[in-house]
């Protein structure tokens, strides 16, 4: 399989540190040489590839914008190209390491005690645990904070009861990070282990989209935990939100991986399919046009992308910046799969090629970490000043 | 052991090439650049030598500005320190001119071995190694496929034609032309980009080592190999094809008499 040369029309390289396009190229070429080969026939067998896991925690994949705790202390953007490449492998690839860095690593480095600290994030990071997030519930996903997840204490101990779905890796987890009210209404993080009585995770099945990554749900049935596994610095609905923003930052820069792979997929395919004289497809009209917006959104979306992960650098970042940019990219993304797929007639259903992979994948990526619409909602309300969640 | 590791970078691979309007080279503005793969295999192996017997690896490289992202590369991965000479127009220089300016400077650190790739993807000259060692004026030997460290000297297996590979022994210090697909080159991992930020690069300009410019060979051109191959269709019954077919290999091919 030939190396990706990657997308980049306007010199957007220049923009680019040594390190940064360093850190690019090592995730690229662990997508190339160690994803690529094996991802259609994971996604085919509904099989998240776990055995890549001690590689790219050996490559520093898990919580690498972190300090400390084995973590590789690297910059918002270096994070964001190694995100990006690795979701041009699959969105299920990206998915583990946002959730493992964005989702369970963060909160424990931000919320935790210094015990809690010391026990995890060593383990999250060289990859010999692995960590879920438990926010989403069966019946409140947009609106998190009608959760029915209940924590009551029991002297040294809390009780919880409840039930969480779509969660990445909660069967395979060694350690969740579940969000439940107390008697006082407000939200709070415990860390859940695995194995503890009362609290089970099962996978759910028939999924069209991210088969190559494992979702599941996690079931809390008087689930008694000690009182220091609560996260000591979280109070409230704001402290899952924080995690929320690492994760969709993640996904901002993501989501232009397969929206790079459909592109170069479809160009290429375009310039070798001849029709109608023996001329390639692309010399068609109709076929430009799908290509050159393909690759102004591509080129677009990398600003984007850039811009926000610059401020995020100078603790200048907005969550409402960051909500654009999952917005955007995602959406382009999602875009440029189906356009592709249009530029392969019937060879773009086949998984010979990654498109359609990465169009049901996008589905998804559209929907979670903040649904496509609840970020506009997030931006509307930030430049009108009228929230109109309702 | 101190190990110096002869590092070139090279267009990308893949990279899309045009022939420059002046002079005998390339088009640099659209192309990428990266490390020369039978480089990256010199560097492993230095690598690894280093992590088994200890030492300190050092990485020369010549080129201009632009180098150093291949020298940071070589760095994340685990290279101790390196010198790059600075020359903004390298591509006038040939394999001799090359080996002077990296002998001046691996001469001051008097490395117990001295690594090179085999030759490099643009140039492919494949002389810059040896000449390298003669400047030095220490024992090389080249298409090395492993390295055994004995006391005072090195045990070599050398590549030769048709399968055949050879055994043999050096003295230290010496020059080795490495054969790629000796090892398997690592990533360099997040945590090593990240050191390498700390570890130091001596620029050099090539200009301040008092070296002769006058170059001993001289690119006069590049240019797209002509095609000179077509390609015929015989047409007929597949007797009369295989007549004119047999006509041809006879009088136009002459392969069979």
């Amino acid at each position: 399989m030939p190396a990706f040369p990657g997308v980049d029309f306007i010199d957007f390289d220049s923009l680019l540190t040594d390190e940064e396009k360093l850190a690019r190229q090592t995730a690229r070429q662990f997508v190339d040489e160690r994803v690529l080969p094996i991802i259609e026939q994971c996604n085919r067998d509904g099989r998240f590839p776990l055995d890549l896991v001690p590689e790219m925690a050996q490559l520093g994949f898990f919580g690498a914008n972190m300090q400390g705790y084995g973590c590789a202390g690297m910059s918002n953007v270096e994070y964001g190209l190694v995100m990006q490449e690795l979701e041009r492998g699959d969105s299920g690839m990206r998915s583990f390491a946002s959730v493992q860095s964005g989702l369970v690593m963060y909160p424990i480095y931000t919320f935790g005690s210094e015990e809690q600290k010391e026990k995890w994030l060593p383990a999250l990071a060289q990859g010999t645990a692995v960590g879920c997030f438990g926010l989403t519930e069966p019946q409140f996903g947009s609106n998190p904070g009608g959760m029915l997840t209940r924590a009551v204490r029991k002297g040294n101990r809390y009780v919880l009861n409840g039930e969480k779905l779509w969660i990445t890796n909660g069967s395979i987890s060694d350690v969740a990070v579940v969000w439940a009210k107390t008697e006082d209404e407000k939200v709070h993080g415990f860390l859940v282990e695995k194995g503890t009585p009362g609290f089970k995770a099962w996978d759910v099945h028939g999924k069209w989209s991210l088969r190559a990554s494992i979702t599941s749900g996690l079931a809390f049935n008087d689930c008694e935990i000690p009182a220091e596994n609560r996260l000591p610095e979280a109070e409230g609905l704001k402290a899952p939100l924080m995690c929320l923003n690492q994760a969709r930052y993640g996904i901002g820069w993501g989501a232009i991986g397969p929206a790079m792979a459909c592109y170069q997929t479809a160009l290429e395919y375009a310039k070798t399919r001849r029709q109608f004289n023996n001329r390639p497809i692309a010399s068609h009209q109709l076929v430009q046009e799908k290509l050159v917006w393909m690759i102004t959104e591509i080129t677009k979306a990398q600003l984007l992308a850039l811009q926000v992960g610059r401020l995020k650098d100078q603790n200048r970042v907005d969550h409402t910046h960051i909500s654009m940019m999952k917005m955007n990219n995602v959406a382009i993304a999602l875009d440029i799969a189906r356009l592709a797929r249009g530029v392969l007639g019937a060879n773009g259903i086949v998984d010979d090629y990654c498109i359609m992979r990465h169009m049901n994948n996008l589905e998804s990526v559209y929907t979670y970490e903040g649904t496509h619409d609840i970020h506009k909602l997030i931006i509307g309300e930030r430049i009108t000043g009228i929230a109109a969640y309702m | 052991m101190k190990i110096g590791v002869c590092i070139k970078q090279v267009p990308a691979r893949d990279a899309p090439l045009t022939i420059a309007e002046q002079g005998a080279w390339i088009r640099e503005a659209d192309i990428g650049f990266e490390m020369n793969e039978p480089d990256g295999y010199a560097l492993e192996e230095a690598l690894r030598l280093k992590e088994k017997h200890g030492g300190e690896v050092i990485v020369v490289s010549l080129g201009p500005e632009r180098t150093k992202q291949t020298i940071k590369e070589a760095l994340a991965k685990g290279a101790d320190r390196a010198i790059h000479v600075v020359d903004a127009d390298f591509y006038r220089l040939d394999p001799l001119a090359s080996a002077r300016s990296l002998a001046a400077v691996l001469r001051k650190e008097s490395p117990d071995l001295v690594f090179t790739g085999l030759q490099s993807d643009d140039h492919g000259f494949g002389q810059t190694g040896v000449l390298l060692a003669e400047l030095l004026g220490l024992p090389h030997s080249t298409i090395i496929m492993q390295i055994e460290v004995l006391d005072g000297k090195l045990k070599l297996k050398r590549e030769l034609e048709a399968g055949w590979f050879q055994w043999m022994e050096v003295p230290v210090p010496a020059v080795l032309s490495i054969q790629s697909g000796i090892n398997k080159p690592r990533y360099a991992t997040l945590k090593g980009i990240m050191a390498a930020k700390k570890k130091p690069i001596e620029s050099v300009e090539r200009a301040s080592l008092g070296l002769a410019d006058e170059p001993t060979e001289k690119l006069e051109r590049i240019y797209v190999p002509q095609k000179t191959k077509k390609t015929e269709f015989l047409t007929g019954s597949a007797k009369e094809v295989a007549e004119q077919l047999l006509e041809k290999l006879r009088h136009e091919a002459r392969v069979l008499s």
